[in-house]
C-alpha cells in the first residue's frame, strides 16, 4: 500500500469523523429548536446568537458533572455500555459514499472511506452491534428501570431488524448489488432514484430506521414518562453524554443510508446536463447529499414532535404483524414485476 | 336514564375502515399541523431584551409622590397602613423642622416608610385611602431578590425621584424626537 493512499484515507476518515461529531452536536440544538418552533416557542437562544453555542455549553456541562457509578453496578460493563454505543455509531458511516471522485493533479480520490462489496451488510451488522451498548449499559446499572429499557431495546431492535432486512432485499433485487457505492452510482440523475421503484420498501425502511434509532414514536427503551430514563437512568456526566451523542450519530448515519439507498445519495437532478467539470459535479453532489441528510434529520425531528409513543404491544404488532408481511409482499411484488419486465420488455 | 337537558349525544364508535387503519394518512395529517405551527409567529417575548407593555391599570410597585415643587406629599397619617388588608405598610412619623419646608409639603412627614413587598397583595387600597394623593401603585412589578429582608422597601426605593429641571428638559426633548 502506498503512503499517499494511506494519507488520503486518513484525511478522509478524519473529515468524516469530525463532520459526524459536529453534525451530531448541532442535531441536539436543532432538535430543541425544532421542538420549540413546533410548539410556538423560540427554543434555546441565550448561548450565542440564535443559541448556536448551546451545544458547547451542554458539552461543557456534561464534562463538569460528577461521574457516578452505582454501588451495585457491574463496573467494567457499566463503562463498556456507552463505549460500545458510541464506537458502533461512529464506525457505521465508513461505507457511505459521500461523493464521486475528486481529481487533484493526477490523483483520483474516492470520497468514500471503504468501498466494500457488502456495504449494506456491514451497516446492518454494525447497527445490530449498537444494541449491545444499550443492553450492557442497562443490565450493568443494576436498576430495574434500566433493565426494562434494555430489554425493550433488544426486543425492539430484533423485531424491526427483520422487517428492515426484508425491505432491503426487495431493493437489492432491483439494484443487483450490495455495494452502496454501486447502488448510488446506478441512481444518477433524478428519475433513477430508487424511491420511484421501491416506495413501499422505503416506507418500511424508514419506519424500521426510526425503531432502530430508538426515536419517537419507537422510543420505548428510554421513555422518560414510564422508565425514568430507560437504559441510561443510572448514567451521569459524559457517559450519559456519549449515549445521547450516539443516538444523534445513529440518526445522522441512518439519514445518510436512507438518502444513499433511496434518494440517490450524491446524485442531483440534471447533473449530467449542466456541462460542469467532474470536480464541480462532485462538490455539488456532496452538498446535495448533505442537503438530503439534513432533510431526513429534520424529518426525524418533525415526526418526533408530531407523534406520541407507541404502546409496547402496538409496537410488537406493528413490527411482526404489519411490517414483516408487508415487506414480504413487497419482495414478491418486486420479483413479479422484475420478471414481467425481463420477459416482455 | 332520560336526558333532562336534551344535550345528551350518543357517541357511535364505528370500527376503523381500511383508510383509517393504514395510519399513514393520520400521520401526514398530524405532520401538516406541526409544520403549520413551525412557521407560525412565536408567542415568546424574549424578556430581558423585549418587555411586554403593562396594561394601563396595572398595579405594580408603589411610589411615594412629590408635589409640583418637589416636596414629599406624604403626611404620615397612617391611613394607608390602616386600610392595608395585608398589613404590609408601616411608618414612623416626624415633625417638620424649620428650614425643611422645601422637603416636606405637610407639617408632619414620614421619617421611615416601609412596605413589605412579600406581604403586599397589590390591591390598591392604600392609594384609595390616601387623602394626600401621595402613594400610587404605578411602578413596574417587584423584581426578584435573594433575601426576605431585601423585600422590605424603604423610602430610598419608594419615594419618587426628585424633580429635576434637566430631566424635564430631556423628557421634553424625547417627546419632540418622537
Amino acid at each position: 500500500m502506498e503512503t499517499a493512499f494511506i494519507i488520503e484515507k486518513f484525511v478522509l476518515i478524519t473529515i468524516v469523523f469530525v463532520l459526524t461529531l459536529v453534525i451530531a452536536m448541532y442535531s441536539t440544538l436543532a432538535e430543541r429548536k425544532v421542538a420549540g418552533f413546533m410548539q410556538d416557542r423560540n427554543g434555546p437562544d441565550r448561548a450565542g446568537p440564535f443559541g448556536i453555542l448551546q451545544p458547547l455549553a451542554d458539552g461543557g456541562k456534561f464534562f463538569f458533572k460528577e461521574e457516578i457509578i452505582p454501588a451495585g453496578a457491574h463496573k467494567s460493563l457499566f463503562i463498556a455500555g456507552p463505549t460500545i454505543a458510541i464506537i458502533t455509531a461512529c464506525i457505521s458511516s465508513a461505507v457511505i459514499p459521500w461523493g464521486q471522485q475528486l481529481t487533484i493533479g493526477d490523483r483520483v480520490i474516492d470520497l468514500q472511506v471503504a468501498d466494500i462489496n457488502v456495504g449494506i451488510l456491514y451497516v446492518f451488522g454494525v447497527i445490530a452491534l449498537g444494541v449491545y451498548g444499550i443492553m450492557l449499559g442497562g443490565w450493568a446499572s443494576n436498576n430495574k428501570f434500566s433493565l426494562m429499557g434494555a430489554i425493550r431495546a433488544a426486543s425492539q431492535s430484533i423485531s424491526y431488524e427483520i422487517a428492515m432486512g426484508l425491505s432491503i432485499i426487495a431493493l437489492l433485487m432491483v439494484t443487483q448489488t450490495l455495494s452502496i457505492k454501486d447502488i448510488v452510482a446506478q441512481q444518477s440523475g433524478f428519475v433513477n432514484w430508487n424511491i420511484w421503484v421501491q416506495p413501499l420498501g422505503f416506507i418500511i425502511f424508514v419506519t424500521c430506521a426510526f425503531a432502530e434509532c430508538n426515536r419517537v414514536p419507537f422510543d420505548l427503551p428510554e421513555c422518560e414518562t414510564e422508565l425514568v430514563g430507560g437504559y441510561h437512568t443510572e448514567y451521569s456526566s459524559m457517559k450519559l453524554g456519549l449515549y445521547m451523542f450516539s443516538e444523534y450519530i445513529n440518526m445522522f448515519v441512518s439519514s445518510a443510508v436512507m438518502s444513499a439507498l433511496y434518494f440517490g445519495g450524491y446524485n442531483f437532478p440534471f447533473m449530467n446536463d449542466l456541462g460542469l467539470s467532474q470536480n464541480w459535479i462532485t462538490i455539488i453532489g456532496v452538498l446535495a447529499f448533505f442537503l438530503k441528510i439534513f432533510a431526513f434529520i429534520f424529518f426525524f425531528m418533525w415526526i418526533r414532535w408530531t407523534l406520541p409513543r407507541f404502546r409496547y404491544d402496538q409496537l410488537m404488532n406493528l413490527g411482526w404483524k404489519i411490517l414483516i408481511p408487508l415487506a414480504i409482499a413487497n419482495i414478491v411484488l418486486t420479483g413479479i414485476i422484475t420478471l414481467i419486465k425481463d420477459t416482455y420488455w | 336514564m332520560e336526558s333532562l337537558s336534551n344535550r345528551k349525544k350518543v357517541l357511535e364508535q364505528k370500527p376503523m375502515n381500511f383508510w383509517e387503519r393504514m395510519y399513514l394518512p393520520a400521520i401526514i395529517k398530524g405532520m401538516r399541523i406541526t409544520i403549520r405551527h413551525f412557521f407560525k409567529k412565536k408567542a415568546t417575548v424574549s424578556y430581558p431584551e423585549v418587555e411586554r407593555p403593562y396594561s394601563k391599570n396595572y398595579r405594580g410597585m408603589h411610589s411615594l409622590k412629590r408635589d409640583e415643587e418637589g416636596r414629599e406629599r406624604c403626611t404620615a397619617c397612617g391611613l394607608c397602613a390602616l386600610s392595608c388588608p395585608a398589613e404590609a405598610i408601616s411608618m414612623i412619623s416626624a415633625e417638620r423642622k424649620k428650614g425643611e419646608e422645601h422637603l416636606y409639603r405637610e407639617e408632619k412627614y414620614a421619617a421611615v416608610y416601609e412596605i413589605n413587598m412579600l406581604r403586599c397583595i397589590f390591591c390598591g387600597l392604600c392609594e384609595e385611602a390616601c387623602p394626600k394623593e401621595a402613594i400610587y401603585l404605578d411602578g413596574p412589578h417587584v423584581p426578584a431578590d435573594y433575601l426576605r429582608k431585601d423585600f422590605i422597601y424603604g423610602k430610598n426605593k419608594l419615594v419618587e425621584e426628585r424633580f429635576d429641571v434637566n430631566l424635564l428638559e430631556m423628557a421634553n426633548l424625547k417627546q419632540e424626537i418622537n
